[in-house]
């Protein structure tokens, strides 16, 4: 497979990025590549420029401060896997991760390349849905931040806009009492998400105090479901109360389920509610 | 040298270079001038080709040439059919290189580019334009069949490319006096084979000489040559095919494929090298896929469970045109093993033979035999639910007794030797089969849901007798040949013509040779994959190289071994008649301590300073090959598999394997081949499946879509063996490369039935993947079956 | 467009211009007659195309050459180290870990890339570590045993 031409341009920073989006239109942006890679070798998509960002210094590395996590775009999903801080500070986004695609995947593949790809099937996605997290972004009306549940807007679309580039991610760390987990039903061929489904949950004596769950992969944009977290709120932890909210998630699908060759809209309403209760039963088990 | 290396598991003597890199597989070689072609193949699963306009094409920076059908003709005859089964009414439909007028399935070939760099070549084909005028589609065999159905050639009536009828003993009479009968419709899903490397050619002509050096992914150079020189007019003596290393095959790489040819065409309009290599994509639409038989299969037997007889109907679909061997795999492969390792006196089935829109069909591991054992094994377990029977003891109550020395079975095969009982014998036992069957019930009990599941099954191989070969309609012989050559120092080559691709003869051959003369199996080296240098064989497939290539090999060390015994008597000065042999030593018997070893009369045979009167100077033997029979290996598989009754997920838990191959020359290599048999029939089983979209468009188009086995879905394996030689090969041998692939889908298909019957599913299509399993269960519980 | 680019291969230091749009792997497979590093698919599945980037494994097919500027690139023949195999070589030998071969060098570079982030991993952490690379002759358990040998050649020393 071979790529069609393009230009191509090494941004030193992410203001050199910003210029060379704007004097370059369609370029696309290289971060890890292994969603772009393939996609241009498949000749699906065809820019004139290539700007690559993989080595801009600032956008790299796991930092914890203050009760937050702050993840460069550029930071690789292995550095998620193996981060120690995020494992304590926030399993969930290191045990999806370390479950995205396979180990040589994730040592080029990125946190900030995957977001912003925003591929249904992908798993940070609903993973940081369901975390609430913030995403910087820097464009050419200087920087803002977007909530994580506005973010991903329906297929391959997020609320970037046109120039702006993903430099990092912002999650607040699990406080006392949260813990979080990430089922995961792959694909058997591509390791993509069927259905994935990210929860966090808080616990005070025995009880949940909130929960936040977000389902991915059968949807064209990760949704919370609410009317698990509100079924579970305020309830005992117990195998029953989590299994008895996980059936609410049918409610919060709504009409655009994906379905393929593989696994029918039909199948993956009738057993989302199954990895909903296992994402829960994990985050619960988790919990100290 | 006095240690035997026959049944020893050595190190293979090929993977130094393949642990390095430094082995060369046909992409990897690159020639002075060589330029690229790539190939524009149809988007569409039949259409009429309006108009095509390759001249922006033909422009484009570093672009050398580009064709379409109208260039080739009358310079690359048609694809030719070679297994020609009689009897049957077979249309062989026109099977252009290029399509010229219509294409009839997504990967048919319109064009050829031909760059300087395949960047340019890629960049090209985007420019050439064809005007397509879509026509009707169909894939299903069954649906193509039926009146109506898109007419995909003309003068071929309801696409039925064959009508073939097997039949054995009286079947109207056993379905007569059966207490119960079967039914069942099973579906032997399409499997896209996915060799892991891709197919390439390299074709290197030189104008000068009027000759042809082709590097060709294939499993059998010989008949690649032949048919590339029935294609392509180049004659035989000056056309050279080089396949040393081949990255799998698994049938795949047995048939001639028109890309090759278009290389061998563009080489020859340039008098430049060109390479041609797939990307997987294209392998997904243009090499050869394998089984997709639509069956409706019915068994006949007597109410404590004797089968009294089996008849059976497959729509066989071959794809939109015959591949090589294609015919002769539903058919002769498939039909005449009807029975298995059963007696079962009464055989019927009608097989058609269909052309679609899809792929072309071929061989693929097994090719025929894991079809026909599934039928027998899931009828079998069918028989032993509804007669609430253990499927073990149905299995036992209708095995053909233990034989040493033939047995005729209803199609008239004449199996060689078998002990299937011993081998589901050995099986149980070491599974601890009741107690599996205890824990199974607990463990249900406790809402886990496990399956058991058994497979039986013989198959034929070692192809074959050639007069056989003949009668059944293939298009050349099965012998296979090879020399063996000592040079003066007493090290050996051995050149085959078989070749093998990753089974490892280049060290099982060795540990013949080593073992028949007396030689250090390092002091051995098996040439092969040269149609130059290696004599004819007929090439690696059907389990056949050690079988065939492997007797071959022993009855030129015996002739050797005969010479060196007349040089050693003469050497002694003593008569050839009280010559003795051991171990590598030629002495008068009972003197063993003055002898010759075989390398003293190697050098004396090469400088023939004193040789014998009328004995030819040189060590060296050739010998032909021509096996008096097929060779039948047989065993018993077991899986375990589980339900994850929340979601349909079947993971497999346990495998089990017990295979009778004969003697084991090297018993490593032999697992390592059963390894990877089972796994490909898991893989039938559980996750591999070409789905089409009603335009015949194929769905599972990559890697991405079509799942492949992947190491952390599956579990050790435990390989065990009988020991059942077969009488009529000289060494006993039968082989191995097949057999997991036969038993595994059938033993896996029956354990997830089982997995899924406290729900009461009785059937369900493969792959089961999970929404399958899933659904059935749902169906099941709401009675709707 | 050509793009300037110097890249280590097994040692040895090369300067190229090079088209943006070419990948890495047939970057390495024109450098210098090292063809060991294969391609077997166009959707980052199969594996068969790994190397060691900086001495981290990466799917060659999967990176454009362009990237990789300044960096060292280990291919399967940059393993043994004056003719003495690898660990791992050893092991798959040993082991028949391997068939046709064609999936060989990516399995040992991943397998290589396994036992850097663990080097006493379980049988089911090897099957895990593995899930990008694909063999269709060996069924993977002699792949397995292999890298599991290598590990303990590895713990003896």
């Amino acid at each position: 497979m071979y790529a069609p031409e393009f230009d191509y341009y090494r941004a030193g920073s992410v203001s050199e990025a910003a210029g060379l989006l704007r004097k370059h239109p369609g370029a696309k942006l290289l971060a890890g590549g292994q969603s772009l890679i393939p996609l241009l070798k498949l000749r699906l998509a065809a820019p004139a420029a290539v700007i690559d960002i993989g080595r801009i210094r600032d956008l790299k590395g796991i930092t914890v401060k203050d009760g937050t996590i702050r993840i460069g775009a550029m930071t690789t999903h292995a550095e998620l896997a193996a981060s120690a801080e995020l494992a304590e500070t926030c399993p969930v986004l290191a045990q999806a991760a370390a479950g995205i695609g396979d180990p040589a995947v994730r040592n080029r593949g990125t946190i900030g390349g995957n977001v912003a790809h925003a591929d249904p099937a992908s798993d940070l996605p609903t993973v940081l849905v369901a975390l609430e997290a913030r995403l910087m972004a820097e464009g050419p009306d200087g920087k803002r931040t977007l909530d994580a549940g506005g973010f991903f807007q329906g297929l391959m679309t997020t609320a970037l806009k046109e120039h702006e580039i993903l430099t990092a991610i912002e999650i607040p760390a699990h406080p006392k009492g949260q813990s979080s987990a990430y089922a995961k039903f792959a694909h058997p061929a591509s390791r993509y998400a069927v259905i994935g489904v990210a929860a966090v949950i808080t616990a005070s004596g025995g009880k949940c105090s909130s929960a936040r769950v977000a389902v991915g992969g059968m949807v064209p944009r990760p949704v919370r479901a609410s009317s698990v977290e509100r079924a579970l709120t305020g309830q005992e932890l117990s195998a029953e109360s989590i299994a008895k909210a996980a059936a609410q998630v049918t409610e919060n699908l709504g009409n655009e389920v994906l379905g393929d060759i593989f696994a029918s809209e039909q199948y993956r309403r009738s057993v989302a509610s199954v990895w909903v209760k296992r994402a829960l039963t994990q985050a619960v088990g988790r919990a100290k | 040298m006095s240690t035997r290396v026959f049944g020893s598991g050595i190190r293979r003597r090929e993977d130094p270079r393949l642990i390095t890199g430094a082995a060369t597989y046909t992409d990897d070689y690159t020639l002075p001038g060589m330029v690229h072609m790539v190939l524009l193949r149809s988007p569409h699963a039949h259409a009429r080709i309006k108009r095509i306009d390759i001249s922006r094409a033909k422009a484009a920076p570093g672009v050398v040439a580009a064709f379409t059908g109208s260039d080739i003709e009358g310079a690359l005859n048609p694809m030719p059919c070679a297994w020609l089964v009689p009897n049957s009414n077979l249309k062989v439909a026109p099977y252009p290189c290029i399509a010229k007028d219509v294409v009839r399935y997504v990967g048919d070939i319109v064009a050829a580019v031909v760059a300087e760099t395949p960047y340019q070549a890629a960049d090209a084909l985007d420019l050439i334009t064809v005007d397509y005028q879509p026509l009707p589609a169909v894939i299903d065999p069954e649906k193509a069949k039926q009146p109506g159905a898109p007419q995909i050639h003309s003068g071929v009536e309801n696409n039925v490319a064959f009508h073939w009828t097997v039949t054995g003993g009286d079947v109207d009479g056993a379905f007569k006096k059966a207490d119960v009968i079967i039914k069942e419709r099973i579906v032997q899903q399409r499997l896209i084979p996915n060799a892991m490397e891709p197919r390439s050619t390299l074709a290197h002509w030189s104008g000068a000489s009027g000759e042809l050096t082709l590097w060709n992914t294939t499993q059998n150079p010989h008949i690649a040559r032949f048919l590339c020189s029935v294609v392509t007019g180049v004659p035989e003596d000056k056309l050279r095919v080089i396949a040393t290393e081949v990255g799998g095959g698994f049938g795949s790489k047995i048939p001639a494929y028109p890309a090759d040819f278009i290389t061998v065409f563009c080489a020859k309009k340039l008098n430049r090298p060109v390479k041609w290599t797939e990307s997987r994509r294209e392998n997904f639409q243009g090499t050869t896929h394998g089984r997709d038989h639509v069956q409706d299969v019915e068994l006949a037997a007597t109410k404590d469970g004797k089968v009294l007889g089996v008849k059976a109907t497959s729509y066989s679909g071959m794809g939109a045109y015959l591949s090589t061997a294609a015919p002769g795999i539903p058919t002769i492969l498939h039909g005449l093993m009807l029975s298995g390792p059963y007696d079962i006196a009464a055989i019927k089935e009608d097989v058609y033979g269909i052309y679609s829109n899809g792929t072309p069909v071929e061989a693929y591991r097994g090719a025929g035999r894991p079809e026909a054992t599934f039928i027998l094994e899931r009828m079998i377990d069918k028989l032993a639910a509804k007669l609430r029977m253990d499927p073990v003891d149905v299995r036992m109550k209708n095995f053909i007794p233990k034989f040493e020395n033939g047995h005729t079975v209803p199609t008239g095969l004449s199996y060689d030797s078998g002990d299937y009982a011993g081998a589901l014998k050995k099986l149980v036992e070491h599974v601890g089969y009741k107690d599996l069957r205890r824990q199974q019930a607990e463990d249900r009990k406790k809402g886990r849901y496990l399956g058991v599941g058994v497979s039986t099954y013989v198959e034929i191989c070692g192809l074959g007798p050639s007069q056989v070969a003949g009668a059944v309609g293939f298009q050349g012989g099965l012998w296979e040949s090879a020399i063996v050559r000592f040079h003066p120092t007493g090290k050996v080559n051995v050149f085959i013509g078989a070749n093998p691709h990753g089974q490892g003869e280049e060290t099982t051959f060795a540990q013949i040779v080593a073992d028949e003369v007396g030689v250090d199996v390092n002091d051995v080296k098996i040439v092969h994959g040269d149609t130059q240098t290696t004599p004819m064989g007929w090439g690696t497939y059907g389990s056949r190289t050690t079988a065939v290539g492997g007797a071959a090999l022993v009855m030129a060390t015996r002739k050797i071994k005969e010479k060196a015994k007349v040089i050693a008597a003469h050497l002694l000065e003593a008569a050839v008649e009280d010559m003795d042999y051991k171990d590598g030593k030629f002495f008068v018997k009972g003197s063993p301590d003055k002898a010759k070893t075989i390398q003293d009369i190697a050098l004396m045979a090469n400088v023939a300073w004193n040789m014998p009167a009328g004995v030819e100077a040189g060590l060296e033997a050739s010998s032909f090959y021509d096996p008096p029979n097929f060779t039948y290996p047989f065993g018993a598989h077991l899986a375990v598999v589980e339900l994850d009754p929340e979601t349909g997920q079947i993971d497999v838990r346990r495998y089990v394997a017990v295979d009778d191959c004969g003697p084991q020359i090297n018993p490593v290599i032999v697992e390592g081949q059963v390894h990877g048999g089972v796994v490909q029939g898991i893989g039938q089983a559980l996750w591999e499946g070409a789905v089409y979209d009603e335009n015949g468009q194929l769905l599972t188009g990559s890697m991405l879509d079509y799942a492949l086995p992947r190491a952390d879905r599956l579990p050790d394996m435990e390989v065990l063996s009988t020991v059942t030689p077969s009488p009529h090969h000289p060494i006993g041998v039968k082989g191995i490369g097949e057999a997991g692939t036969i038993a595994s889908t059938a033993a896996v298909y029956n354990a997830v039935i089982d997995a899924l019957s406290p729900f009461g599913v009785e059937t369900i299509r493969m792959p089961v993947t999970p929404e399958r399993a899933f659904n059935a269960i749902q169906e099941a519980k709401a009675g709707r079956r | 467009m050509k793009f300037p680019i110097s890249v280590t291969l097994n040692g040895r230091r090369y300067q190229r211009e090079v088209e943006p749009r070419q990948l890495l792997v047939h970057l390495i497979r024109d450098l210098g007659g090292v063809t060991g590093t294969k391609i077997g698919c166009d959707t980052s599945q199969c594996g068969a195309c790994t190397v060691l980037l900086d001495g981290v494994a990466v799917k060659s097919c999967t990176a454009l050459s362009v990237q990789v500027d300044g960096a060292s690139i280990t291919t399967i023949e940059g393993l043994a180290v004056d003719g003495q195999l690898h660990p791992l070589q050893e092991a798959f030998w040993n082991k028949h870990g391997l068939q046709c071969g064609y999936c060989t060098p990516g399995m040992i570079l991943a397998a290589h890339e396994l036992l850097r982030t663990n080097p006493q991993p379980s049988d089911e952490q090897i099957r895990h570590g593995l899930e990008g690379n694909m063999c269709r002759c060996t069924g993977y358990q002699n792949i397995v045993r292999a890298v599991r040998e290598a590990a303990a050649m590895r713990r003896k020393g």
